[in-house]
């Protein structure tokens, strides 16, 4: 699950044309963002791993059981409720804070 | 306008103040406007990341089917709590530094 994350994509900002030499800002913007959003879904990621690791996993067995998988689907799922939530809830304080200015 | 208060990001200097773009695609406007919305962009990402584990702490017990509305509710709750706590201290920091100085002002050595 995480090789795929890992490729380097910053490795040829000015070469993706025909050897021309010339930077196009369009597309150095286009994969900074592809790689900020690799980034963010790796850092969701990591969270999300290590918050369900600690709900789930009990005392570590020699695999992982039924009910612990079943556990660790639920939290994947409820850790990205509570994400949508917290940025919802955020945004909203922040135009409010905007709005009072 | 802007207030003083800008979103708290830990090792961050708080600032929406200090010129992020300077130096950085400093020639090309296009390229400088755009770090400073990434960048603005980032820091709300970071704060959600940061305030979302957080506030798993607090407001998840076991993990559901669902997410019920008492543990939405807690946490909007600690959203908005950790807002004012990070305000708070930021305005508290403020009137200490000016007592502060005031302070060490009549003390010269």
């Amino acid at each position: 699950m995480e090789s795929g994350f890992g490729s380097d994509f910053g490795s040829d900002f000015g070469s993706g044309g025909a050897g021309g030499g010339k930077l196009d800002p369009g597309l150095i913007m286009e994969q900074v963002k592809v790689q900020i959003a690799v980034a963010n879904a790796q850092e969701l990621l990591q969270r999300m791993t290590d918050k369900c690791f600690r709900k789930c996993i009990g005392k570590p067995g020699g695999a992982l059981d039924n009910s612990e998988q079943k556990c660790i689907a639920m939290c994947m799922d409820r850790y990205m409720d509570s994400w949508n939530t917290v940025s919802r809830a955020y945004n909203s304080r922040l135009q409010r804070e905007r709005a009072n200015m | 306008c802007r207030s003083r208060w800008s979103p708290v990001v830990p090792g961050d200097g708080g600032g929406m103040d200090s010129p992020a773009g300077a130096g950085l695609g400093g020639a090309d406007p296009q390229l400088q406007r755009f770090i400073e919305v990434e960048t603005q962009k980032q820091r709300f990402q970071q704060l959600v990341h940061q305030m979302t584990e957080l506030c798993w702490e607090k407001c998840m017990d076991k993990p559901g089917p669902k997410l019920d509305s008492r543990a939405e509710t807690c946490f909007i709750n600690c959203v908005e709590r950790f807002i004012d706590t990070s305000q708070f201290i930021l305005n508290r920091l403020e009137q200490t530094q000016k007592s502060k100085s005031a302070f060490s002002e009549s003390l010269s050595d």
